[in-house]
């Protein structure tokens, strides 16, 4: 009998738990939208054009305003542009793959975030602390998944 | 009817043969299956030991997949059915079912397993997309079938085993009510059948898209499905570790748990919490809400790992009282010098509760916690608190079980009885230091699945990894010695009993 009250309930949490997330509500200070790839390109294109300032290693370097929405796309297997912070500034981190998943990870603070196709995750973020820091893929994303390194320079 | 059945001579079973056939040749698979993992386990780790670096980005990732299917997949779970079959037809001295059935599950496993081993020898450029095959990386359709078919063929053996237990209950095979161990199997076969559900959902999707019959899904609803089915997995393993804990504490020193109603309550909670705890695998995702996030990583959890407490008081309570019992009760701890030690399935048992609990089950905890799950998210040390639950727990609990069932049920006497008391030992310390290695060097953002620390494929921003963690990853790379040390041991012996092993 109780066996029972088990199995249903187990089956009832399964369904749950991805219904949760669907019609979950959204959580203010990390936020989430639906985007194409088309779109966050175009995005983070007109925000390269607008805020470069060189290059390094062929990929735009970016130094966006204090306080603004800056843009980081990850795609097999690069990370573009190099962005370029001050210290102390809050700014709105958009994230996105334009291909498949990706893992953000920061060296050397190890913070860690999922990059996922058609999701533009919106991340507030603060550096606290000056120097270059590394974005390296960590999720599998393909042959080339060791080769995909960024940067960040917080000044 | 009558011939159908064996009486053990040591237990006092009744033995059905048909039900002991089909444990031995999954009992063997799942031992054919750890040899393969093995191999590439340790090519995998002479890899990941970045002062060794053996093998190319290509044959990495081949490897590295094969590893996770062949041990996560295979090895455990073919070993698992076993136990199904064990405990539902021998412990209740009933017969199974429909051994045709058995058969019919057997043989979509073996095929599905070795359909999808082939697509990722053959084709890895395309078909090496690590276990967890996240959309959308996209491989052969033929892979997703092998999944596909192999999950069938478990889900399967679970009815079977479910029928099985219906048919022990209605003839009274058993006397009282269902003992401590096959109640545990049945919460892992519980667990299993809702998770095998999902991985379906998950899978055949994919499958079809694979195709391209069905249009692209969301990566993220991928995601979600794909954990709700991979952990609540674990879970099982969970489960039926622990049943063998009981199993083997009876076997090796006659204990009994101390209070029936207290272990089947730990089963039980098990049943109702751990689904919504793998929610953790999905912290760092968008689109999962805060509130969701929370009470995931507290409530749901916290019952969870009170279960597994529970558990690793009871065994070892029992351990003990059945010592005492035996007159060993001088001083506090007499009981546990006299504990038969030189008994490979008895180190193995207090090993597997050892790794399990600290390795496994504390970093679990700091893991599943939302703040700290940023911090190691995809990191090393996340397959290292894998490598101390399953690859240590699971694995040693199945190891020492296995010394038990060479002699009751192939009945041959175990060969090389002077090693065996090694293997465990060796084994069970090798893939600690594994595990510590990869999550002390997790913590230093060490990630896992990647090819090349020191000169990322010759990325233009490559840069130096703290010296630190080389030097945790070298720790890896000797635990990973010495663990294939005690599991190629573990598979000579076991080989070695069945061709050689004097006939009981
Ligand atoms: C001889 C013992 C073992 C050694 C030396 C070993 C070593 C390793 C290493 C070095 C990795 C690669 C981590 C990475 O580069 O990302 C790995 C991954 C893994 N291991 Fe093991 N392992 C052993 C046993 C096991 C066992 C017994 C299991 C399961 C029951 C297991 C399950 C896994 C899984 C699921 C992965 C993750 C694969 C992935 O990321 O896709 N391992 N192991
Ligand atoms: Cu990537
Ligand atoms: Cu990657």
């Amino acid at each position: 009998m109780w066996f029972s009250i088990a199995i249903v309930w187990a089956l009832v949490m399964f369904i749950m738990m991805p219904l949760w997330h669907v019609y979950g509500k959204q959580n203010p200070s990390t936020e989430t939208y639906k985007v194409t790839p088309a779109d966050f390109q175009k995005d983070v294109d007109a925000f390269i054009a607008k805020y470069k300032v060189g290059e390094e290693k062929g990929v735009p370097v970016v130094a966006p305003p204090p306080g603004s929405d800056i843009y980081l796309l990850a795609k097999q297997w690069s990370w573009s542009p190099v962005l370029k912070l001050k210290k102390g500034v809050t700014y709105r981190l958009h994230l996105s793959s334009i291909d498949v998943l990706h893992g953000f990870s920061l060296y050397p603070l190890s913070i860690n975030f999922m990059v996922i196709p058609d999701y533009e995750y919106v991340l507030t973020i603060t550096p606290t602390q000056a120097g270059e820091y590394y974005v390296v893929c960590n999720e599998y994303c393909g042959l080339g998944h060791q080769q995909m390194v960024g940067k960040i320079i917080v000044e | 009817m009558a011939e159908e059945f064996r009486t053990c001579p040591v237990t006092g079973f009744k033995v059905h043969l048909p039900a002991e056939k089909l444990i031995k040749v999954n009992g063997v698979t799942a031992v054919v299956a750890i040899l393969i993992g093995g191999i590439m386990a340790l090519l995998v780790a002479m890899t990941r030991w970045e002062t060794i670096h053996l093998l190319s980005p290509l044959d990495y990732y081949k490897f590295l997949t094969l590893h996770g299917w062949n041990m996560l997949g295979y090895w455990i779970i073919f070993f698992e059915v076993a136990i199904l079959y064990f405990t539902a037809a021998v412990m209740l001295n009933c017969r199974l079912a429909s051994p045709k059935v058995g058969w019919l599950a057997y043989i979509l496993m073996l095929s599905g397993a070795l359909i999808t081993n082939i697509t990722v020898l053959m084709n890895p450029a395309k078909n090496a997309i690590m276990f967890t095959s996240y959309v959308p990386l996209k491989a052969d359709p033929l892979y997703y079938l092998g999944v596909i078919l192999f999950a069938v063929g478990a889900l399967t053996a679970v009815l079977l085993f479910f029928a099985t237990l219906h048919i022990a209950r209605k003839e009274k095979t058993y006397k009282g009510s269902l003992p401590l161990v096959v109640f545990g199997a049945l919460t892992a076969a519980i667990l299993a059948f809702g998770t095998l559900f999902f991985g379906a959902v998950a899978l055949v999707p994919t499958f079809t898209w694979s195709m391209d019959l069905t249009p692209t899904w969301d990566a993220l609803v991928y995601r979600i499905i794909f954990w709700a089915f991979a952990h609540s997995s674990q879970q099982i393993n969970v489960s039926a570790m622990i049943a063998v804990w009981y199993l083997l504490a009876f076997l090796t020193v006659g204990g009994t748990t101390i209070n029936e109603k207290f272990s089947r309550l730990a089963f039980l909670l098990y049943i109702l919490f751990i689904n919504i705890a793998s929610a953790h695998h999905i912290l760092v995702d968008p689109g999962v809400t805060p509130a969701w996030k929370i009470w995931n990583t507290s409530y749901a959890m916290y019952a969870a790992v009170l279960a597994s407490m529970m558990h690793a008081f009871a065994v070892p309570g029992a351990i003990e009282v059945a010592l005492r019992k035996k007159g060993y009760t001088r001083g506090l701890f007499e009981w546990l010098w006299k504990a038969p030690w030189k008994n490979p399935a008895f180190s193995a048992l207090i090993l597997s509760i050892i790794t399990f609990g600290f390795l496994g089950g504390i970093t679990g905890v700091l893991a599943g916690t939302e703040q700290l799950n940023i911090r190691f998210h995809n990191t090393l040390a996340i397959t290292g608190h894998f490598h101390g639950t399953v690859a240590a727990g699971t694995t040693l609990a199945f190891m020492g079980l296995t010394y038990y069932v060479l002699p009751l049920i192939f009945r041959r006497e175990v060969v090389g009885q002077k090693y065996a008391v090694y293997q465990p030992w060796l084994f069970g310390i090798g893939v600690s230091l594994v595990a510590i290695g990869m999550m002390a060097s997790g913590l230093y953002g060490v990630p896992r699945r990647h090819a090349d620390l020191t000169g990322f494929g010759g990325a233009g921003f490559a840069f130096d990894y703290d010296p630190t963690a080389f030097l945790w990853l070298s720790i890896m790379g000797l635990g990973a010695l010495l663990a294939a040390v005690g599991g190629a041991l573990y598979v000579l012996i076991a080989v070695g009993t069945l061709l050689k092993g004097k006939k009981l």
